[in-house]
């Protein structure tokens, strides 16, 4: 907006401080609770820190202290890596579907929409109901499974529209001349180009899943996921292991974040500067030219 | 698939009418039902009203006032990690801080402001409020910070060539660009604060109640019955909301393109 790029409007010194301040808003209260959950034996909820130690970590691994916190951290990586490996398949196969308007597209999309802002204590509710009636035995791998697929399936499918808006089918279409198989087409063109926002999409099923609460809650069953656990510990626990499990919780994020980010941008470097990004440098200078 | 997903919480909710029809009777002849909703609705409104101003200084922020890409993109995903991150933590974090003894009041009695920590802070509409901002501003700024990116700066330049002020170009260019995101937004947030329960339950203390935590509430009861009668009412009520800001905007375009 500015046009004279030298001196910037104070309008801009304005902004980055309401912006500074959003961001402390953002990470103060997490930073907080990182600090506390290193509380000294003696220390309580809140400053000031009565020393520094790592007891109530390892009081998490105390089962009868703060409940079952080895199980229940197992079942929601577990969850959250099936989540995460049917929401992938189904995103990408549904989004190369949808870019075909088959009988009963608008329908479906308007379906999975709706299912993304449908409050998630109704879904859980649908979904314990009908257990209910059909006397099944709900359980974190089967109706917390279904539950937990109706808000990553359709974030996963906006992404891959947004992906595929941008993918060229010119390469499918060259993979065709040159001979190759459908099945070809797909596995050696078309799931290489997709590849860093499979793992976008990944990354949403994966954290969504883990962090899920309101959804989970009434149809995990008998054996709880992390997130219920922690949902226990705030009415039950007055001590910092509660901080501590907030740590490792969000440490356990941070990594799925960190990596999946992180391999998006060295694909995304390493494609900067293969052959083809040459070529479409090449092009651009040419065109560049023979405009000038 | 999608179709599977999507009828299994169709079949929940559509079969809930078939076997319980009396709760429904009971759920209109009662006053608190009306304070519940008033209460939710409330809370909705003022949510949004704060998120809608913050993601939109934000979001114009990033796109108009960062001028590299790579700061750009930075420093909207800054704003986006925690949104990867559990909710529940997010926020039990504000305990230490707003609490009695909490950061804030010990920061403001240091300061000499008052001598006796504010007790309004935690467990009140202050402290529900503040958590829900802190959760929900981000579905604030994704869409509307994309449907900003969007816009052609040379419309801006052109505004600005013929003298208007920037005022008026974020009044008359801005906020008409990008108001599929906004309604995007407030569709997002507004369904989010309608269908709450945990919020609502942690941080205000029990002081206050809303649509979803009397569910909540009827569901550990084992109180099925009024519980899924109100969600069907719920749910009426969120989808005219969605259909109301539809109408304001026309969001297909953004998301069919």
């Amino acid at each position: 907006m500015q046009r004279d790029l030298g001196k910037r409007p104070w309008t801009f010194y304005a902004l980055s401080a309401f912006f500074a301040l959003f961001v402390a808003f953002l990470y103060g209260p997490m930073s907080a609770i990182f600090v506390l959950s290193f509380q000294g034996p003696t220390g309580g909820l809140t400053f000031p820190m009565n020393g520094v130690s790592l007891r109530w970590f390892s009081a998490l691994f105390q089962q009868e202290r703060t409940g079952d916190f080895a199980g229940g951290f197992t079942r929601s990586i577990a969850l959250a890596l099936i989540v995460l490996s049917l929401t992938v398949a189904i995103s990408v196969l549904a989004g190369l579907a949808f870019r075909r308007r088959f009988v009963g597209s608008t329908p479906v999309f308007y379906l999975a929409v709706a299912s993304l802002i449908m409050p998630g204590l109704l879904v859980g509710l649908g979904v314990g109901l009908t257990y209910q009636t059909l006397e099944l035995t709900p359980s974190w791998y089967s109706s917390a499974l279904g539950a937990q697929l109706t808000l990553t399936l359709p974030f996963g499918l906006l992404i891959m529209f947004a992906v595929l808006s941008r993918f060229d089918r010119a390469y499918e279409e060259a993979g065709r001349d040159l001979g190759a198989s459908n099945w070809q087409i797909f596995w050696m063109v078309v799931v290489p180009i997709l590849f860093p926002g499979m793992i976008a999409v990944a990354l949403f099923g994966f954290t969504l899943s883990y962090d899920e609460f309101p959804r989970t809650l009434l149809t995990a069953g008998a054996k709880n996921t992390l997130p219920m656990e922690i949902w226990g510990m705030t009415t039950n626990v007055t001590s910092p292991a509660l901080y501590a499990l907030g740590t490792v919780t969000t440490l356990v994020s941070f990594v799925a974040i960190i990596l999946s980010l992180g391999s998006i941008a060295i694909i995304q470097w390493r494609r900067s500067r293969g052959p083809m990004a040459a070529k479409m440098a090449l092009a651009n200078t040419q065109a560049a030219l023979t405009n000038e | 698939m999608i179709i599977g997903v999507s009828f299994f919480e169709y079949d929940g909710i559509s079969s809930v009418p078939a076997f319980q029809f009396g709760n429904y009777a009971e759920l209109f002849s009662s006053r608190i039902t009306l304070t519940l909703y008033l209460k939710t609705i409330e809370y909705a409104l003022i949510v949004w009203a704060i998120t809608l101003v913050v993601g939109f200084t934000v979001s114009y922020f990033l796109v108009f006032h960062v001028r590299s890409i790579l700061w750009q993109m930075g420093l909207f995903l800054l704003c986006t990690v925690p949104f990867w991150t559990s909710n529940i933590i997010r926020m039990i974090s504000w305990i230490p801080f707003l609490g009695r003894n909490g950061i804030f009041n010990q920061a403001l009695m240091g300061l000499g402001v008052t001598s006796e920590p504010l007790e309004f802070l935690l467990f009140s509409d202050f402290a529900v409020i503040v958590a829900y901002v802190h959760l929900f501003t981000l579905f604030m700024i994704v869409p509307i910070f994309n449907s900003m990116a969007r816009i052609d700066r040379s419309v801006v330049e052109a505004a600005l060539d013929g003298g208007s002020s920037r005022w008026r170009i974020i009044w008359e260019i801005i906020v008409p660009l990008s108001k599929t995101g906004i309604a995007l937004g407030s569709i997002f947030v507004i369904t989010l604060v309608m269908g709450d329960f945990y919020v609502v339950n942690t941080m205000s203390g029990g002081h206050s109640a809303t649509v979803g935590l009397a569910m909540y509430n009827q569901i550990a009861a084992v109180q099925y019955p009024p519980a899924a009668a109100s969600a069907v009412i719920l749910l009426v009520i969120v989808t005219l909301m969605v259909a109301a800001i539809l109408r304001l905007v026309d969001v297909r375009r953004e998301l069919a393109s």
